[in-house]
């Protein structure tokens, strides 16, 4: 690994993923048993991409969960208390009943909640990044898409104007091979979904999702390209939805032998045996490990199932934040003399030097070369009079190596 | 001679309702780093109609935000940023385009304090509505799909005073605030606006005109047509008390209910199209709690149900006017 783990920190990753399975086991029979208010969206042989790219962050950094990353959460210090009550739509859920299932998040502990609609949370991110590095804040931001939502326009506005400013965000692509029901092939016609990075000139990367340590490794990389000012960036985890698209769905649709292929690759089997193979646990830690596990999801399950609904007339409190229930201020962590005048002035005009970050003019290649490149013989691609390049060609190469300057 | 000079200083000191706009997010920059705008082509070239212009130069690439075509992108941008406790201004070419980041606003900005997290602390902004020739995609009004999303804040100022102090309301607001500019009046409406810092609050209407025989409820451009229409009206004997609603949410009941009680008349003026408007709601609210009050039905007068039209003579017969405010107050006069 490039990224080394001491052996506590392994047998922690360990820890996230069963409890991310047990949890999620443990919500299984409270669905059946009709506990649950709401669906349930499992990530059975996804565990590794949530833990792994979770616990590569760190402390200051921001995640946005979607559905099937409830273990990401999990890292990010969420008790499973707040996945049962989340549910069971209790008045001690995150967000006290107001909205289920993975939809809370908590901004002390860097964590914003999504929304179903799919891709909207990469510009929200975005937005994130781009502010906790006016702030000096140095932070990276991380959130997952689906094979399925990588269609949507909102994942593409989000990584085009995180591409454009540079953004620390790290898009995790989740390629579970399904949306719902529909085949990936059936989505998009490429065979790596990393390869939609070329289209916004950033770096990717594709990792085996169902190697925990492969896929934490790869998200250090990730980090360290952010914080140096080379975001945004995307990985690729390759893996296979287990169930169907929720408990509702008995994914018939998915052949018999993918699942058998899949399964025999299954993540947490696959790290035991890491564990065992390299002597990194004893049979009497193991146990320990599952006997806490146990614990800690009968306590929360028994929290939640004891805890109140909401009172009916809440449902008419919180639409406004009036009278100062929230007091709303930045964390300035740089100057502000920095961002405020006279200082902040400058010339407002475009420049074909690299003065503000975006990355230097270049000169059009010739009409023909383009043409040849885009391989429709039309020309279509540039004028020789070169106004196709414009007064800022803000990125002439897919790879990019030089940081930015003025922007932090 | 010293007449003249008086006349152009006086002038000097008028602002457009334009100008009005960027003094009010010039001066909430000044005040708050916090403050940032980001847009499309809001910074070197100060925006589509440079309600920016002058701002890049002071604040910097940092806090003026050129984006790419991309409105879900940059809304999605503006309140990922509000996360972090900064207080962006959003700024829409058109506020037309709003449809583009919908759902954005909808299901992501207005629901997040409801949904258990702080409120998106942002304003949206952006030029709206007709009477410019500029056809169904750059003229229209879509407060009332915002008006209907619980969670938002809708400001639709009709005066360069207001426009200013309400701007700088929604800046400094805690809830998303949808602040639309009828780009109709940028350059029209000209007035002094005071010298020293001052703000507007949200969700108060005002008595533009007081009357006695009818209310007339408008907002943004038809509240100058109500008004000169009630100066028709008061040339004729009838005398209407006009109500600038100014924010459309939080509704200020009180206000058009206090008239109504003493006028007993109510006739209901704006540009949106005429089927779910917001006429029908104070109509509504009205029935509801001043029914008693009423000598006369609840008269409006709106755009006709249909896009708006590119043609100025079919523009002109989609929009509301002061001869048709006029017929509909004599009207209801007459009860």
């Amino acid at each position: 690994m490039k990224h080394p783990l001491k052996r506590e920190q392994l047998l922690e990753l360990y820890y996230f993923m069963k409890l991310n399975r047990e949890l999620e086991d443990a919500m299984v029979r409270l669905f059946r048993q009709n506990k649950l208010m709401s669906g349930l969206y499992q990530s059975l042989g996804q565990e590794a991409i949530s833990i792994g790219t979770a616990y590569a962050l760190e402390e200051r950094d921001w995640l946005a969960p979607m559905i099937r990353n409830i273990g990401a959460m999990l890292v990010k210090g969420f008790p499973p208390r707040d996945v049962f009550t989340q549910h069971m739509a209790r008045l001690t859920a995150p967000t006290r009943g107001k909205d289920s299932t993975s939809h809370f998040g908590d901004y002390k502990r860097r964590a914003v909640g999504p929304i179903s609609m799919l891709g909207d949370l990469i510009p929200v991110m975005t937005g994130v990044a781009m502010a906790g590095r006016y702030l000096g804040q140095n932070i990276v931001t991380l959130t997952w898409i689906g094979d399925g939502g990588s269609s949507t326009g909102a994942f593409h506005e989000g990584l085009g104007l995180a591409a454009s400013q540079r953004a620390p965000i790290i898009v995790v692509i989740e390629n579970n091979q399904w949306a719902y029901s529909t085949p990936v092939a059936r989505q998009v016609p490429l065979k790596d979904l990393a390869d939609r990075a070329k289209a916004y000139g950033i770096p990717s990367f594709i990792v085996d999702g169902n190697d925990v340590l492969a896929v934490y490794d790869v998200t250090k990389d990730a980090v360290e390209l952010c914080r140096a000012g080379n975001g945004p960036v995307i990985i690729e985890a390759k893996t296979h939805r287990m169930k169907g698209h929720a408990q509702h769905d008995p994914a018939e649709y998915v052949p018999k032998e993918m699942f058998e292929y899949w399964k025999a690759r299954d993540p947490i089997a696959r790290f035991e045996k890491y564990l065992t193979d390299n002597k990194l646990w004893t049979e009497a830690g193991r146990k320990e490990i599952l006997a806490r596990i146990e614990r800690e999801i009968a306590e929360d399950q028994k929290f939640a199932e004891e805890s109140p609904m909401p009172p009916p007339e809440m449902a008419a409190e919180g639409v406004y934040c009036e009278s100062g229930c929230h007091d709303i201020r930045p964390e300035w962590k740089r100057p502000v003399a920095e961002v405020t005048p006279p200082r902040s002035s400058v010339k407002s005009e475009w420049t074909v030097s690299n003065e503000d970050g975006y990355g230097e003019w270049q000169q059009p290649a010739e009409a023909r070369d383009l043409a040849g490149a885009a391989g429709n013989g039309g020309g279509a691609a540039a004028r020789p009079d070169g106004r196709n390049g414009g007064a800022r060609n803000r990125k002439s190469k897919p790879a990019r190596v030089t940081k930015s300057k003025g922007r932090r | 001679m010293a007449k003249a000079a008086q006349v152009e200083e006086a002038a000097a000191t008028q602002v457009t309702f334009l100008e009005a706009i960027r003094q009010a997010m010039f001066e909430e920059m000044e005040r708050d780093p916090a403050v940032v705008l980001i847009g499309e082509d809001v910074g070197v070239y100060g925006g589509a109609f440079k309600c920016s212009a002058g701002l890049l130069e002071r604040f910097g690439w940092e806090r003026v935000m050129d984006t790419p075509i991309a409105e879900t992108g940059l809304i999605g941008a503006a309140f990922g940023m509000s996360i972090l406790g900064l207080r962006p201004i959003a700024e829409l070419q058109f506020i037309d385009f709003i449809a583009c980041c919908f759902n954005q606003i909808t299901n992501f900005v207005a629901k997040s304090h409801y949904r258990g997290g702080p409120p998106a602390a942002m304003v949206i902004r952006g030029p709206s509505a007709g009477g410019q020739h500029s056809g169904p995609l750059h003229s229209q009004n879509p407060e009332m799909y915002f008006v209907h999303t619980p969670g938002l804040k809708v400001i639709y100022p009709s005066t360069p005073y207001d426009a200013k102090g309400l701007l700088k309301s929604a800046v400094r607001d805690n809830n998303p605030v949808l602040f639309i500019e009828h780009k109709y009046l940028y350059r029209r409406i000209k007035e002094e606006l005071p010298r020293e810092e001052y703000t507007v609050p949200i969700g108060k209407a005002m008595v533009r005109r007081p009357g006695r025989h009818l209310t007339i409820v408008s907002y943004a451009a038809m509240m100058h047509t109500s008004l000169a229409a009630a100066e028709e009206l008061a040339r004729e004997g009838i005398e209407a008390e006009v109500i600038d609603l100014r924010t459309l949410l939080p509704l200020d009941k009180e206000t058009i209910l206090n008239s109504v009680r003493h006028t007993n008349k109510l006739l209901i003026v704006h540009e949106d199209t005429r089927t779910g408007g917001i006429a029908g709601e104070i109509a509504a609210i009205v029935c509801e709690e001043a029914f008693d009050d009423l000598d006369g039905p609840i008269e409006r007068v709106t755009s006709l149900d249909t896009p708006v039209p590119f043609a100025p003579t079919m523009e002109e017969y989609f929009l509301p006017n002061a001869e048709k405010v006029a017929a509909a107050a004599r009207k209801l006069a007459k009860y």
